[in-house]
Formats: C-alpha cells, sequence, structure tokens
C-alpha cells in the first residue's frame, strides 16, 4: 500500500484526472442495483404513496374497506372549514405557534444568555433544562396531569395552602388550552435554550469586547451585537417551534384528549378522534392535506424569505 | 463579577430549575406514597414509605414486557434506519448516476411533513399488506419517514470524508461496496451515532404509530402501555406515579450516563438537515 501510493505520488496530477472522468466503472451498476432500491422502495411505499393517497381519499366519503367510490369532490374540505372542533384546532394550532415564538424562545434565549457566564453548576443547569426534552410527550403529558388534578395533585395543595377553591384546570373550558400551552413551553425551551447555547459559541468574544471598551450597555451589547450574530440560530429556532407545533399531539392526549368539549383540540389529535377511530377516511385524509399545505407552504415560503442566506 | 449579578443569575437558574425539576420529583415520590398521603401531601416526603407501589410493579410481567416491546422496536428501527440510510446514501455522496440530484430531492420531501398528515392511508396500506397488529407494522414505517434526515446526514458525511481515500482505494482495485463497508463506514462512526440516537429516541418516545398500528395490548411499546395503565387505575395515583417513574427511569440514567453523545446527536441532528 505505501509502495503503491509512493509510485503514485508523482504523475498524481495526471492520475487524478483519468481516474476521476471513470471512477473504476467497476461495480458501479452493481452498487446502484444493491444500495438504492431498499430506501427507495421504503419511502415510496411508506411515505409518498400514502401522502398521495391522502390526496386522493380526501375527494371520497369512504369507510376504509374496498375500494373509494363515493365521490363527493371537496365536500370533506368543505365539512371541515365548517367544523367547529376543526375551526377551534387551527386557532389552537395558531396559539401554540404564538406561545412558542413570543414566551418560549424569549425564554431559551434568556437562559442561554445566562448559561454562557462562567459560574460554576452551569453544566448541571444545562443538563436540568434539556431533561423535559429528552422525556417521551405521553409521559410528560401525564405527569402534568398529576401536576393539575384538583383532588391530589400539586394544583390542589396550592390552592389548599391559598385557602382558595381547587381549579380543575384541564376540565375548564376556558383554562385548559393555558395549561396544555405551559406544558408544552416546559417540555421544549431546553432544546431552544442548546440551540442558543450552541450558537452563543460562535459569537466572537471580541466582538463584544468592543461594545464593552464603546461604553455599551449590557441590553445594547445583547440588541445590537449578541441578538444579530445569533440570527442564523433564531431563525432555525423559530422554523422548528412552528414545524413542531403543527404537529402537535402525543403530549395533548393524556393531558385532555382535546376535551373539554374540543376545547384544547389540535390538527392532528382532530384527525385522531374525528377521522381514525371513527373511520372517517376522507375526512381524515382532508385534515391530513390540510396540515400537508400548511407544512410546505411554510417550509418553502420560510427557507425563500429567511434561510437564503444560510 | 458582581456579587448582585451572581445572585441574580442563581436566582433565575434555580427558580427554572425548581420549575422543571417539581414535577418530576414529587412523581417519583408520589409512587411511594399511600393514595391518602398524597391526598394530603403531594409535595412533601412520604409520611410511610410505600415500597410495594414499586415492588409490585417490578416483579409483575407488564412493565418488563412493555419495555422489551419498546426496546426491540426501537432496535430494529435504527438497525434498518442505519443500514438502509447509509447505503442509499453512500450512492448519493460516491457514485454518480443519471437523475442522482432529482432522486436525492425526492427523499427530502419526507423531511417536509410529519406522519400525521398521511396516517390514515398509512394505516390502510398496513393493514392491506397484513401487517396490522405487527411489530413491522410500527416499524417499516418509522425507518420510512425516518429515511429523509438520516440519508442527508449520512451523505453530507461521506461527502466530507477527504478524497485520497477513495482515489487510493480505487488505484489498489477496491470496488464501490468493499469501500463502502472497508472504509466509508468505520469512518463514519460520530454519524451513525448520531442518526442512531436520533432514530432510537424517536422510535423509543413514539406514540401514534403504534397507537394506530398495535391492538393487542401484549404487543404495545410503553407509551401505549402506560395510557392503558392509567385507564385502568384511573385515580389510583400513587400506582400511576409509581409507573410513570419507572417507565421514565431507563431514559432519564441514559440521558446523564451518555449526555454529551445525547444532547449534541438530537440537537446536531436537527441543526445539520
Amino acid at each position: 500500500m505505501t509502495e503503491m501510493t509512493a509510485s503514485v505520488a508523482a504523475p498524481a496530477v495526471a492520475l487524478r484526472t483519468v481516474k476521476y472522468k471513470s471512477p473504476t466503472a467497476r461495480g458501479r451498476l452493481p452498487v446502484l442495483i444493491l444500495f438504492l432500491p431498499p430506501a427507495l422502495l421504503l419511502f415510496t411505499l411508506f411515505v409518498i404513496l400514502p401522502m398521495g393517497e391522502a390526496a386522493w381519499y380526501s375527494l371520497y366519503r369512504w369507510n376504509g374497506y374496498g375500494t373509494p367510490t363515493d365521490f363527493v369532490g371537496i365536500r370533506n374540505f368543505s365539512v371541515l372549514f365548517n367544523n367547529a372542533a376543526f375551526t377551534q384546532a387551527l386557532v389552537n394550532n395558531g396559539l401554540i405557534i404564538v406561545v412558542s415564538l413570543l414566551l418560549q424562545i424569549p425564554l431559551a434565549i434568556w437562559l442561554a444568555m445566562m448559561l454562557a457566564h462562567k459560574i460554576t453548576g452551569v453544566v448541571t443547569f444545562r443538563l436540568i433544562f434539556f431533561l423535559p426534552y429528552v422525556l417521551a410527550d405521553v409521559a410528560a403529558g401525564l405527569i402534568w396531569r398529576f401536576v393539575y388534578d384538583g383532588d391530589y395533585g400539586l394544583f390542589a395543595a396550592i390552592a389548599g395552602f391559598f385557602g382558595v377553591a381547587t381549579p380543575y384546570v384541564l376540565a375548564d373550558r376556558d383554562l385548559a388550552i393555558y395549561a396544555v400551552l405551559a406544558v408544552i413551553v416546559w417540555k421544549y425551551f431546553g432544546f431552544h435554550m442548546m440551540l442558543y447555547i450552541a450558537g452563543l459559541q460562535a459569537v466572537d468574544r471580541s466582538v463584544l469586547e468592543a461594545a464593552e471598551i464603546d461604553g455599551a450597555t449590557g441590553w445594547q451589547k445583547f440588541r445590537y451585537v449578541t441578538l444579530p450574530l445569533l440570527s442564523s440560530t433564531l431563525r432555525l429556532s423559530v422554523f422548528f417551534a412552528i414545524i413542531g407545533s403543527l404537529q402537535l399531539f402525543d403530549l395533548v392526549m393524556p393531558l385532555t384528549g382535546g376535551g373539554p368539549s374540543n376545547s384544547t383540540q389540535t390538527m392532528v389529535t382532530f384527525l385522531y378522534t374525528y377521522g381514525v377511530t371513527r373511520m372517517q377516511v376522507g375526512l381524515g385524509s382532508a385534515v391530513g392535506v390540510v396540515l400537508f399545505v400548511i407544512c410546505v407552504t411554510l417550509a418553502f415560503g420560510y427557507k425563500r424569505i429567511f434561510m437564503r442566506h444560510d | 463579577m458582581k456579587p448582585a449579578t451572581r445572585l441574580y443569575l442563581y436566582l433565575s437558574l434555580s427558580l427554572v430549575a425548581c420549575l422543571v425539576l417539581v414535577p418530576l420529583v414529587t412523581t417519583a415520590l408520589g409512587g411511594f406514597k399511600s393514595l391518602g398521603d398524597l391526598r394530603v401531601n403531594p409535595f412533601g416526603l412520604p409520611e410511610q414509605w410505600v415500597w410495594s407501589n414499586y415492588t409490585d410493579i417490578l416483579f409483575g410481567e407488564r412493565y418488563w414486557r412493555q419495555m422489551g416491546n419498546s426496546l426491540l422496536i426501537a432496535s430494529v428501527t435504527v438497525f434498518l434506519t442505519v443500514v438502509v440510510s447509509a447505503m442509499a446514501a453512500f450512492t448519493f455522496a460516491h457514485v454518480k448516476f443519471f437523475g442522482a440530484a432529482q432522486l436525492m430531492n425526492y427523499f427530502l420531501i419526507g423531511l417536509m411533513f410529519p406522519v400525521a398528515t398521511a396516517i390514515l392511508p398509512l394505516f390502510i396500506r398496513i393493514r392491506d399488506l397484513g401487517l396490522l397488529d405487527s411489530y413491522w407494522g410500527v416499524i417499516l414505517p418509522q425507518v420510512a419517514f425516518g429515511l429523509g434526515m438520516s440519508i442527508l446526514l449520512f451523505r453530507n458525511y461521506f461527502r466530507n470524508l477527504p478524497d485520497e481515500l477513495f482515489q487510493a482505494a480505487f488505484v489498489d482495485g477496491c470496488g464501490y461496496i468493499r469501500f463502502f463497508w472497508h472504509v466509508s463506514l468505520p469512518l463514519s462512526r460520530p454519524i451513525v451515532a448520531t442518526v442512531s440516537i436520533v432514530s432510537f429516541v424517536n422510535s423509543w418516545n413514539s406514540y401514534i404509530l403504534p397507537l394506530i398500528m398495535l391492538n393487542t395490548e401484549t404487543k404495545y411499546p410503553w407509551p401505549l402501555g402506560i395510557m392503558v395503565y392509567r385507564g385502568e387505575f384511573g385515580t389510583e395515583w400513587q400506582l400511576v406515579l409509581a409507573f410513570i417513574t419507572l417507565t421514565i427511569l431507563p431514559t432519564v440514567i441514559v440521558f446523564f450516563l451518555a449526555q454529551k453523545h445525547i444532547i449534541a446527536g438530537l440537537t446536531a441532528g436537527a441543526v445539520k438537515s
């Protein structure tokens, strides 16, 4: 091997061009035949075809048996948008996005900034804050169901301590969604914090020091130096927050299951409750199509507007 | 640093840490209480440590079966995801063929939407294939939906391996497949680790796919099992809390043991794609 490379070293330039035009045609076909089809088959069969079928089924009324024949055009979609539970789900998904952007991301940035200081215990704090993100949504949801429980939970004890009537937060139509939102922030802020910690590590210290010498206050340093330097992290974090908010399901199921009276429904819990459990394939597929269109529009629009520099 | 700043930092950080930890710690402690104790004193230490809540679960079959199911599903998912996506990514990185760029974009479509969008047609497909209520019905869609990101991560990594390796190997008469097996894969441990961690965590925590594909309780992975348990024991919160604690315990232990890799894997997995 060493002898080989030594002898090859001299005419390396010539060899590189020659070898590169036909990089050992030996085995090119076998490798394509062996290596590509498994991925292609799995992906087509379980990702692309189902998505196409969702678009197709969404035009039918169908219970999932035999073949869909009862063509109803876009009726499933008009049913959907006239359904109070579904519009509530859309509003809730919007609310989740707003809370993620206005509460969760600032919280994440604030914590990341604090953890950038060299104080003892930073690593421990970082671990603790990331912990909820690692837990399964279902487990986190059940834990918070206990926290909110009006008879045995922490809220019961807190209310008792202040001597007020115990609130049954998750059974209250008006409060339940806020309770769910709090759990979402609790569960996901650590992930965003980690993104910002990574982003902050790339910030050049000397720029901050220069600003300090010029007499910038703490807030000015943050607003005019750190934040602009974090902008690509910020765009990424916002993107994840939006996409994550749209597909929320696992966390809501153990908490409220979409209730009480549909007040905490999200698009996916709606799809599950009305499409899957009642086997209304057409209606459920229509929800899938709506979700797909929103996701793809966001992904393309966001990439085009905000991420073209990255 | 001024003492006031230091104080402010520690106070704020501790406050948030408490908000994170209190629900978790009270859950674990709640598992040691009797129901009456839990009702009057959900925050404090148990008046009497009721170990039987935990030991009954640990000596029962149910807990271990669910953990075993989850482990089996997650392991097969990780294995298939790594093998299938590494192979596909290798062709994208090293083999020039007609339509490669288009095919890569085809796989990237998978990054744009969640499983939930196609869950009903997926259910019908799995049913028609006769895979309903089998582990394969959960594993195959999981692998398929993980392919987009995994292929992207692998391809970027393979591409950055030094070109000289490739040329040296080919001069020595090494074919693509041997190169993949003897050079690419052994050099790619970090990215194999990242892909494995991401797909393992996703599968271990996954709820909606098994919920729709599995009907038999003995086949349930733990997120489904825990919901069934909670449904059965209703307001006997002390048992439910013990069960929750035991099911998240492996995650917490592994997280603390391998925190560096897990944090890096989960954030890098997200960022690099």
